[in-house]
């Protein structure tokens, strides 16, 4: 099967590209482009290790194929920090220390990212529901939920609300314990 | 995974002669949650994928209260919950659009995918047959529309012959004083396979009081999700009381024929039957109580 010519803009930068069909967004980027900082997790859209933004959306690149591509906007983890510096995310994820491995790191980067796009205020419980596609096996997730909080206010210019945070799942309601009528 | 061509037709009868052309070689893509898993897991061997998202009619998301709603096969979850007439007349499919998967997976997944992909626990199935859903085919001989509990035939089997498409589904404009629910569950918040689910809609009476009709889906609990017939019938012309609510829920169980795997037991599966049809029977009430 010849490879596929698709035309994409990545980061702000209008990129070609050659691929076949049957490889994901997330190959592409990682080895036809040498975008490495998207990571693979499960490659089965589990875990959001391979988040990207595509026309504005969050989506798993690996439930993606590159020739989706064609003509559309991308950004990636590469995209998030500006020349000026870390996004605010980067840096309470830093100051948090919300990463151990940093394999999910990326990935819960560029989707908080673009919840704060959104909703720069967003609430504790919104923030889990909105991550729930991100999986963490070190950190447990807490100190990733206040790194985001703290962003809120680093990038609103207010003080830190992080330490203040229970951390307690607050939201989505606990189906277990709720099994019987 | 060997490779296969992409195809990116624009038009609904471009899709169908691409699809006749390769017969069970070609697959239709939508928002590639389930089959480039699939792809890559083995499950199959094909020699043309079929993107499905370049039409506009599929993509198109309409309503009014002569026709009712559509919704294209390609229309992505997220755009079904985010739509302010699909809140307000619709929020039994609101339910289940927004279970789907997390927020990366709803960017993407389709209504059309979860029913094409048929399987037993697909989670908006339930929804959208107790809404009175029906589906708009396409293929080599014209179309065809047929209702949403006719077609999946087994797990991961369908009607539709080679070389047919979704185009989209119908939902009926609700009626007055009526109401739906959808749910389900899983061993986690978010992020799992139904281990039972169920969705039930509604009419009430213009005294509230009284049910005229329902219907009740339930699934995972048998080869296909399946219309829970004589409990939504026996609830017609009850009172919109807990000991109807109870009766039906009960009634609903008769339905279930699951199996035991690494989810959950057949005792639960049929237990929690009972419940969700009970929780989603509330729910629908209440919605169209307006409360
Ligand atoms: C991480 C993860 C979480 C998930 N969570 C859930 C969940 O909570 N509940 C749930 O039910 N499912 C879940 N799924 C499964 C999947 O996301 C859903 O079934 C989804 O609705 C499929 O839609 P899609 O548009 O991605 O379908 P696709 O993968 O594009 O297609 C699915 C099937 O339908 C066929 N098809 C698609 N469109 C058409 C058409 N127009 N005409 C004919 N055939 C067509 C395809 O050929 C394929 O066989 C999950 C999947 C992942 C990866
Ligand atoms: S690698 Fe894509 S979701 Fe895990
Ligand atoms: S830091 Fe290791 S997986 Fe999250």
């Amino acid at each position: 099967m010849p490879k596929v010519h698709v035309q994409t803009n990545i980061n702000g930068t209008d990129m070609d590209f050659l691929c076949e069909a049957r490889q994901s967004l997330l190959e592409v980027l990682r080895d036809v482009l040498g975008m490495t900082g998207t990571k693979e997790g499960c490659n089965d859209g589990n875990c959001g290790a391979c988040t990207v933004i595509l026309d504005g959306r969050i989506v798993d690149s690996c439930c993606v194929l590159g020739v989706e591509a064609q003509g559309r906007t991308i950004t990636t983890i590469e995209g998030v920090a500006s020349p000026e510096g870390l996004h605010p995310l980067q840096q309470a994820f830093l100051e948090e220390a919300a990463l151990q491995c940093g394999i999910c790191t990326p990935g819960f980067i560029v989707a908080a990212k673009s919840l704060l796009d959104r909703e720069p205020d967003a609430d504790e419980g919104r923030i889990r529901h909105w991550l729930a596609g991100n999986l963490c096996r070190c950190t447990g997730y807490d100190k990733i939920i206040r790194a985001v909080l703290s962003a809120e206010d680093i990038a609103a210019g207010r003080g830190d609300r992080s330490a203040a945070s229970t951390g307690a799942g607050a939201g989505a309601a606990d189906q277990r314990d709720v099994y019987n009528d | 995974m060997r490779d296969f061509e992409y195809v990116a037709p624009t038009t609904i009868d471009e899709a169908v002669r691409l699809m006749a052309e390769s017969g069970n070689r070609a697959k239709a893509l939508a928002g590639g949650t389930d089959v480039i898993v699939q792809l890559r897991g083995g499950r199959f061997d094909i020699d043309r994928l079929v993107d499905m998202k370049k039409i506009p009619e599929l993509n198109e998301m309409s309503y009014s209260e002569a026709d009712g709603l559509t919704v294209g096969a390609a229309v992505p979850c997220h755009r079904i919950y985010e739509d302010a007439t699909v809140q307000e007349q619709y929020p039994g499919l609101v339910d289940a659009a927004f279970l789907i998967g997390g927020i990366q997976i709803q960017g993407r997944a389709t209504l059309g995918g979860n029913l094409c992909n048929s399987s037993p626990s697909g989670d908006t199935i339930p929804a959208l047959m107790a809404l009175g859903g029906t589906c708009d085919i396409a293929g080599p001989n014209g179309r065809r529309s047929l209702p949403v509990e006719d077609f999946c035939t087994g797990p991961g089997r369908n009607v539709l012959q080679d070389g047919e498409i979704l185009v989209g589904l119908n939902f009926p404009s609700p009626k007055a004083n009526s109401g739906a629910a959808f749910l389900r569950f899983i061993p986690r918040n978010e992020m799992d396979i139904a281990i039972a689910n169920a969705a039930a809609s509604v009419v009430l009476d213009d005294s509230k009081e009284n049910i005229v009709s329902a219907r009740i889906a339930v699934g995972a609990v048998a080869p296909t999700p399946m219309m829970a017939t004589a409990a939504a019938d026996g609830l017609a012309g009850k009172a919109a009381s807990e000991e109807s609510i109870e009766a039906a829920g009960e009634a609903a169980k008769a339905v279930a024929s699951p199996i035991n795997d690494m989810r959950g037991t057949v005792t639960q599966r049929v237990h929690l039957v009972g419940v969700l049809t009970k929780r989603a029977l509330r729910t629908a009430i209440s919605r169209a109580k307006g409360e």
